[in-house]
Parts: C-alpha cells; structure tokens; sequence
C-alpha cells in the first residue's frame, strides 16, 4: 500500500513510533518464525548434536541422516502421494462443483433460489467433527474404508467454496454473457467460456485453501484410513510419535519438513494475491 | 459497492399465455438444478444426512456390535453427570478462553503495528506472519515440543537463561492447556491478522485527516477512529476464533493425547476416544451433538452479519 511512500522515505521520516513498530514486527516474526527454523535446521543436524546441552539453534555439520531415517521408517513416498492424490482430488472436485453451484446461484434466475443459497450456508454451521461418526459408517457400508474414493468424495463439495465463488461471478458484469446469449449460446457455455475464464484469480485463491486445509488435516486420516499405507503425510507423521515409537528429534523435523515443504513453496510463489483474498473472504 | 444484478425483465403473462411462462421458469429450474445437483448430491450425502444420522445415534447406546438399543436422554444425562465427559466440556471452555482473546489480540495488535505510517519491510513482516497458517497443526505440534522439551529443548533453555523455569510442561497439568493453546494461536492469527489488515484499509483516510484537524493524538485516533470502524470485523474475527476453538483435536492429539491427567482432553478428543478407540458410538454422538448446538449458536451470530453482507450484495 505505501510501499511506493517507504521508497520515498527520508532519514527525517524515521519518527520514534516507526522504529518502536518495526522493532516488535521483527520480534514479533522471529518469534513466529523460530519453529520453522528449528524444522529446517534441525532436520540436517546428526543426532548427537540434536541431543546435545546446551542446544543450538545452528548444526556445526550438516548431514542428510535424519532424511534418509524417516524415509525408510515409513512408507514415505506413499504417503507423500496419498497426500497428494487427496488434496489435489479434493481441490479439483471441489472446484468443479463448487463453481457448477455457484453459477445457477449467481446467474440463474430461478425459483427458489434465495431459499437454496440460506440452506447452502446453513450447512457452514455444521463443524465436520460432529458428523465423523455417521460419516465413517456410511462410507463404510459404501465400501469405501481405505480407498482414495472415500477419503475424497465427503469433500467433494462445500459450503464455503460455493458461496465464495457466488460472491466473485455476482460481481462479474452481466452484459459479457448478454451477447453470447443473443447468439444462442446455452448456460453450460457462458459458465465454461464466459464466466469460468473471468473467474480465475478466485478459482486459484479457493484452489490453494482448499488444498492446504486437506493436505494438512488430520483427523479425517486419521480416522478413515486403518490400512498405514492409505494415510496421507499428516497423518503418517503422528504414527512416528506416541507410545508405539519414540523418534529421535532430528527424524520428526526431517518429515516436518518434508510435509511442509510443498505448502510453503506454493505459497510463496503466490502468497501475495492469496492472502489479499483469503483477507477479504466473507467480508466484501 | 455492488449493484444489485437487473432482474431480467418478464413481460406480464398474456390472457391463455400462463402456461407458456410456466414453462420458461420450468426450464429454468431444471437447468439450474443440472448445475447444482453434483454438489447438492455431496452436501446432502455427506454432510445433511450423518447430522441427521448422528442424532438419531446419539439416543441409542449403539456400540458396533449388536443392535443398537434406545436409550432415549442417557446419554446427553451422562454428559454432564460423568465428571470424565463433564471434564471434556469445561477444558474446551477453558481452550477457548485461553486460546480467542490472545489469538485476536495477537492479530490485532499486529495488524495496527503493520499498518503504521512509513514502515520498512512491510512485505516481509506480512508473509512472515501468515505463513504458519499454511504449516499444519500436527507439523507445529512436533516443532513446538521439540522447543520446550525439559531437556534438549532450545527454547526451555533460552527461558531458563532469562530466569524463567518451564519445567515440563507437557507433563505439567496447569501448564498443558496453555501450551496447546499457544500452539493454536501460533497457527491460526495469521489469518485473523491478514482479516484485520483489510480491515483497515477498508477505512477512509479521510476520517484521520479530519480526527487530526480536531487535534487528536495517535491513541484518540486509535479510541475513536480505528477501533469503532473496526467493530464488525472484529465480531467477525471473534465468532471464527471460537468456532476454531471448540473443534480443538489436531495439535492435542499430538503433544499431550488429552493429558496429563485428562486435562487437555477436549471434546473433540473425547469424540474420537469413545467413537474410534471404546467404539460406544451412542455416547459420541451425544458428545457430537454438545458440539454442534455449541456451534451452531455461535454460527447464528455469525450468520447475521453474513445475512446483512448478503443485503448489501445482492
């Protein structure tokens, strides 16, 4: 917002209040960052010194030994694909039908409408945990306990990605898709080549929340999944800690690391788009 | 800030001509429920129909074995008579006591700090802040344990060097609360701090020129601008935050496994515990539905300022 005014700063612009606020942002983001820093860096220190007193925030040697452990105490690259296949299948499914909704919701006129949006929402309300047990069962008696099918088909569609995208295609002007429709163009049309081209950054910011929040939940995993070769990385780390087995420091920090690597990156190649939406979510 | 979509025009129905428009909006509800059948299908396989399931479950004493027996309010008796699942419901008070204000607070308070005027790095401190909203809750949870581990962990030593003792805290049944909660509020203010950003700069700088013609200092400008134009992003910040926290289950999965003692068991753990690892489904659901009344009435506050958004919209 004032990046353009800070490149303008003087040395007379440095008021007390400024330096005070810039002094607690950076104790502030140091606090916020320190266990970030202590995944990175203490996935390549060796074990010896992960134990060690005093400990350090710093390895003296680097080592790819705590890597190697936790890729062959789980069945890592497995996981990492599961995480992958449910998050992105989740993300891709939600997307798809999410925008379907939101389309006949924001653009077509029809009766009942108002009345389905209220009830759309209301299922907001409803926190997933408090249906985990009919959840499970139903799945269940589909067959579907340990399948990517049933791990990702409650998830399918939500609430929340199709009243966000309701908002953004409302606000998309109405006379791009007039002449289409003069030109005998059917509703499936303007959706695919009208409006779904026009809609892109938000397809992009629910796309990246959607599959954050699943490739980083886990309880559903953790329930739904008893076969230890159908979790997701999330849910794969937790069975490392625990009384079943107690894993060295430096070996949790080096799937820590491998877990949120993927988010993270993503993230930064975005983030600033991403967290403009995300802020407005709701709100305008 | 929007205007309201034109209702297509529809000319008046000519005498003998009803059917003819009956038939237009017809074809237009059957379109519209082509495109909303996919997910209305998934909202109300997955989501209607185990809310509807878990009520009727939670009047049975269902076990997963045998025929679930009804025992109409035993179980919603036994709630808030057994001291065990009593327990669950005051220790998520208490996280959501300990966890709403501080991660709020946290959040706003920040927000202001970035929001002030010539302020160097202003991107940086922005990512830096909401990156823990895209590190999961199980990957904090072995991070922060790792930190105040009694004996390796570095930041028990730096404390210690301040002269402050933790001691072990995971064992430490006043102090295991707290250290999940701090967990949370690690995890989730970024995202009440980026809220909070919009927030304001959704405020004119017009009504701070005009606060500072009148003479008012930062602090009144803060008292009598800032915060009274913040309100309802607060309210709405507020309503997320505790909604986040009744549903606690990750981070104390975890780090504690709901102890010691029982005293980070919330009921989230408690639902997983009696539906997944004792199978007494019935008592779950009862436990399931605590947590749904619980949110659902914070989500009827949050429901009219959506309600009023949605005027605004549409």
């Amino acid at each position: 917002m004032s990046t353009a005014a800070s490149r303008r700063r003087t040395p007379r612009d440095l008021r007390p209040s400024t330096v005070i606020a810039t002094i607690a942002l950076l104790a502030a983001s140091a606090v916020v960052l320190l266990p970030i820093a202590i995944i990175v860096l203490t996935a390549f220190k060796p074990v010896a010194e992960v134990n060690a007193y005093p400990p350090s925030l710093l390895p003296d040697t680097w080592t790819l030994d705590n890597l190697k452990t936790v890729t062959s105490e789980l069945p890592f690259m497995r996981l990492v694909g599961n995480s992958f296949v449910f998050a992105g299948g989740v993300t891709v499914c939600a997307l798809v039908f999410d925008s379907l909704a939101a389309y006949a919701l924001a653009r077509i006129d029809f009766a009942g409408r108002r009345l389905l949006l209220v009830a759309i929402i209301a299922t907001l309300m409803i926190p997933f945990q408090a249906t985990l047990i009919p959840l499970y069962q139903l799945v269940a008696d589909l067959g579907w306990v340990n399948t990517y099918a049933g791990l990702i088909a409650p998830r399918a569609a939500d609430a929340f990605g199709i009243f966000f995208l309701r908002q953004f295609f409302l606000a998309l002007p109405r006379d791009i898709d007039a002449a289409a429709r003069m030109d005998g163009a059917g509703e499936f049309r303007i959706f695919r080549s009208i409006v779904l081209p026009n809609a892109v950054p938000a397809l992009l910011t629910l796309g990246l929340f959607t599959f954050v929040n699943n490739w980083n939940d886990l309880l559903w995993p953790l329930v739904f999944t008893t076969d230890a070769d159908m979790g997701t990385i999330t849910s794969g780390l937790t069975l490392l800690t625990g009384p079943s087995g107690i894993v060295p420091h430096g070996v949790m920090m080096a799937g820590s690391l491998i877990a949120i690597l993927p988010l993270v990156i993503a993230f930064l190649f975005i983030q600033r788009r991403f967290i403009e939406n995300i802020a407005t979510t709701g709100l305008k | 800030m929007q205007h309201p979509p034109a209702r297509r025009y529809r000319p008046p129905a000519p005498l003998g001509g009803r059917r003819r428009a009956q038939d237009g909006s017809m074809r237009r509800s059957a379109k519209a429920f082509g495109f909303l059948a996919p997910a209305l299908i998934v909202l109300g396989l997955f989501v209607i129909w185990p809310m509807f399931s878990a009520l009727r479950l939670s009047f049975t004493d269902a076990s997963g074995f045998g025929e679930p027996e009804w025992v109409g309010l035993e179980n919603y008796a036994e709630v808030f008579t057994d001291p065990d699942l009593l327990k669950a419901v005051t220790n998520t008070a208490l996280y959501t006591v300990l966890f709403t204000p501080t991660a709020v607070l946290a959040a706003l308070g920040l927000a202001l700090l970035l929001n002030s005027p010539h302020l160097p790095f202003r991107g940086f401190f922005r990512t830096a802040l909401f990156v823990p909203f895209v590190v999961s809750f199980a990957v904090a949870a072995f991070a922060w344990s790792y930190l105040i581990d009694p004996h390796v962990g570095l930041l028990n030593y730096w404390l210690r060097g301040m002269g402050i003792q933790l001691g072990n805290v995971l064992q430490d049944p006043q102090l295991a609360m707290p250290a999940v909660a701090f967990v949370a509020v690690w995890k989730l203010f970024g995202f009440y701090f980026v809220i909070f950003l919009a927030g304001l700069q959704d405020i004119p700088a017009s009504l701070y020129e005009a606060a500072r013609m009148d003479g008012a200092g930062p602090l009144s400008r803060l008292r009598h601008v800032t915060l009274p134009l913040l309100s309802n992003t607060m309210a709405f910040v507020l309503v997320f935050a505790m909604i986040a926290a009744l549903q606690a289950f990750d981070q104390i999965y975890v780090m504690t496994g709901g102890g010691p003692y029982g005293s980070t068991q919330t009921l989230v753990m408690e639902i997983y515990e009696s539906g997944f690892r004792k199978l007494e489904l019935g008592f779950a659901s009862a436990l399931s539905y605590v947590l749904l009344i619980a949110t659902l009435l914070l989500s009827l506050v949050q429901f009219a300022f959506f309600g009023r958004k949605e005027k605004d919209l549409a």
